[in-house]
């Protein structure tokens, strides 16, 4: 999750905390305020009671898995779906009964619905011809973002004769020659390959960088999520579960849900066995070690909690390691060799899988560490978080 | 890979068995045996086959009895059985066989006004219902795309008249456009006219017959292309500041020009060579070359100049179509 960090220096005007927070100051107002948005389709609830605000020139990231309600929401910020209650304000104005071609918004579709009939120019042209622009000013601007996009000699191209990664470009275009307050991607990479995912997420950050439009994005991909967001707010069955940015959302998860769901975790079940304000300790079975978190909690004793520990932070070791907690034993079962890191799987005493991510330093053959060997596991007493749910 | 060929040698092997059989027999094969072996070979190739059937369809329907059409054509009418004169003669004394070609047929059609008239009027009254038809059934058509629930009751409403036999329907109409007609007997009570309408027997009855008549070929055709739309290109439309009636306009007539140009075609094309409605609704100023081409043939029994009308006809609709083919692969061609 390297590349995260680099893509998450949020624009001004919106906090940058290490800590667990989603605070934003009280001067600045939200630039998008989504009130208690509810959205029924018949029986099926897509929407939630939502609330959630935006600010200017975010770049904020609806994240959650197909039918959790984030395309639903983004629809409705749309205008092509009303809120069966709540209220949605952009910029201060209420958008309830104001229609898709009246609001200062654009989006890019996930199929982006290029006009299969016009070339990339007249695909790009279309809104400001609607808009009643003058044709000398239309040609200008339709030049500077081809040029930005660097499509300019596709120009006279129909979308059939353009690659995905083209397309992709030519909707971005099209969507952003409005100049829109607000723009909405739904799943903008989806369609894109793996290569290509990682040279237009950058290029999104840069364009979103220079032009200070607010995005609000869509996506199931939680790579791309924390590649592209300055905030990411996790999506669950039509409602928010968590909103925070990138490394607070994968590092402070704030239940089992988004922690699985954001990366890959291991969760040991245990047993609270002592609760004090900067420390705790649970006993956990599944680990076959007492596990101490540098933090606290607060809960009831003897409660049920869970430990969420990341495969990254996990250590290997052929020896013993000197500290009463926070380490345990298990057999090497599985090796996955990836080039920078290998992934490793290892079993407990209790029979519980975990998994170990190790960066290869050291060429991997002469590290030792192979299938069925016996190794030891440890952490350091910051490196997780209890979840009480 | 060595499998998988040994596989598709088996397969081979059991489909042929019976030919197999007789190829491995250690004698030469007998003269049946190989008729039998190049058959099998033959349906083997059943691409070959697939194509002779519709081929052999084209070529005894439609390119034999063109090749008649045009003979009769080029021949004279005459007092005998067909009522034409052949085209081949045969002097015995000087052994000589002679071929003539007679195109008076075509100099008198030329010739006389009656026959350029109709063909004019036909193509008139064709492109004129073809608009109307057009008008009537883009709407519909637009409808039914869009309705989710009542799709296949919506369209199946519009092949239901399918079921009724043609003939009967033009007769209902004429029994709604009559002078005592179920139109000027209701607008008559109302009081809404105090004298019957002059209905039947007008251009205006015959436009409604063919509009009528041929509205689910326009529907149909623009219904499949206007289905495939896509919903999300009529929301970026709308997204990109397009009021309804914009995206109409710059987005979903574009797009139907494929399923407008085969709907219009559907309609125009045998609309020109209309016999029935214009017969059964038109009166006598109702000129149109389906009526002209009826008289040759069963009131005159002139079969030559009746051939000559229908070829010419051909002519008429087959360049126009011909030369929109070769504009748009053109334009298809530069596209690309």
């Amino acid at each position: 999750m390297t590349q995260a960090a680099l893509a998450t220096t949020p624009p001004t005007g919106v906090p940058t905390t290490d800590k667990p927070s989603t605070s934003v100051p009280d001067t600045e107002k939200p630039f998008i305020q989504i009130k208690n948005v509810t959205k029924r389709f018949g029986d099926f609830i897509a929407v939630d009671n939502v609330s959630l605000d935006i600010y200017r020139s975010e770049l904020f990231c609806l994240l959650g898995g197909s039918g959790c309600g984030k395309s639903t929401l983004l629809r409705m910020l749309a205008g092509f779906e009303n809120p069966t209650q709540g209220q949605i304000l952009i910029d201060g104005v209420d958008m309830a009964g104001i229609p898709p071609w009246e609001r200062p918004v654009n989006m890019m579709f996930q199929s982006y619905a290029l006009f299969p009939h016009l070339s990339v120019e007249s695909n790009i042209a279309f809104g400001l011809k609607r808009e009643g622009v003058k044709r000398d000013e239309i040609k200008q601007r339709v030049d500077d973002m081809l040029k930005l996009v660097q499509l300019s000699q596709f120009a006279k191209r129909k979308p059939d004769q353009l690659s995905g990664g083209q397309r992709q470009r030519v909707a971005l275009a099209r969507a952003l020659i409005k100049r829109p307050k607000l723009l909405l991607l739904d799943e903008p990479l989806g369609a894109l390959d793996k290569k290509l995912r990682e040279e237009t997420q950058f290029e999104l950050v840069n364009i979103q960088d220079k032009l200070g439009v607010t995005f609000v994005v869509v996506t199931h991909d939680q790579e791309e999520a924390m590649t592209l967001a300055s905030r990411i707010g996790v999506m669950s069955q039509g409602e928010i579960i968590q909103i925070g940015s990138p490394s607070e959302i994968y590092e402070y998860p704030v239940n089992r849900f988004v922690a699985q769901f954001i990366g890959s975790v291991n969760i040991f079940a245990g047993v609270v066995t002592e609760d004090e304000p900067d420390y705790t300790e649970i006993m956990s079975e599944e680990a076959g070690t007492l596990i101490h978190i540098d933090h606290g909690v607060s809960c009831a004793p003897e409660q049920e909690m869970w430990v969420a520990a990341r495969p990254e932070k996990i250590m290997l070791s052929h020896e013993q390691p000197q500290q009463p907690y926070n380490w345990t034993k298990g057999v090497i079962k599985e090796v996955a060799y990836m080039g920078s890191s290998s992934i490793y799987k290892i079993e407990l005493a209790s029979g519980k899988m975990v998994r170990v991510e190790r960066i290869n330093r050291i060429r991997r053959e002469e590290d030792g560490f192979t299938w069925e060997t016996p190794v030891y596991l440890s952490w350091e007493s910051g490196d997780c978080v209890v979840l009480s749910s | 890979m060595g499998n998988t060929r040994v596989f598709v040698v088996g397969i081979r092997r059991l489909r042929g068995a019976k030919l197999m059989n007789t190829l491995t027999r250690p004698v030469r094969p007998s003269a049946l045996e190989r008729w039998w072996q190049s058959t099998v070979h033959f349906l083997r190739q059943g691409r070959h086959f697939v194509i002779a059937i519709p081929m052999t369809w084209l070529v005894l329907f439609f390119l034999i009895p063109f090749a008649v059409v045009f003979k009769i054509s080029l021949s004279e009418k005459a007092l005998s059985i067909p009522p034409v004169s052949s085209l081949w003669g045969w002097n015995s004394e000087d052994a000589m066989v002679t071929l003539s070609l007679y195109l008076g047929n075509y100099k008198f059609l030329w010739e006389d006004n009656l026959y350029l008239d109709a063909y004019l009027s036909s193509i008139k009254i064709a492109a004129i219902s073809t608009v109307i038809t057009l008008l009537v059934a883009y709407p519909i058509a637009y409808l039914i795309a869009r309705s989710k629930k009542y799709r296949y009751v919506l369209l199946a409403l519009v092949i239901l008249p399918f079921w009724t036999s043609f003939l009967l329907r033009v007769y209902a109409w004429m029994g709604f456009l009559n002078k005592n007609g179920v139109i000027n007997n209701i607008l008559l009570s109302l009081g809404i006219i105090d004298e019957p309408l002059n209905m039947i027997g007008t251009n205006f009855a015959v436009y409604i017959g063919v509009v009528y008549t041929y509205l689910p070929f326009m529907i149909l055709p623009l219904y499949t292309i206007l289905e495939k739309l896509d919903e999300s290109l009529l929301e970026a439309s709308a997204d990109l500041g397009a009021k309804p009636y914009e995206t109409f306009l710059h987005v979903v007539l574009p797009l139907s020009i494929p399923g407008i140009i085969a709907g219009s075609l559907l309609v125009f094309i045998p609309v020109v060579g209309e016999f029935v409605i214009p017969t059964l609704l038109g009166g006598s100023d109702t000129l149109m070359i389906g009526r002209v081409l009826w008289d040759e043939f069963f009131t005159n029994r002139d079969w030559p100049m009746a051939s000559a009308v229908a070829i010419v006809m051909l002519v008429f609709l087959v360049i126009p179509m011909m030369v929109l083919r070769r504009v748009q692969d053109v334009r298809q061609e530069r596209n690309t």
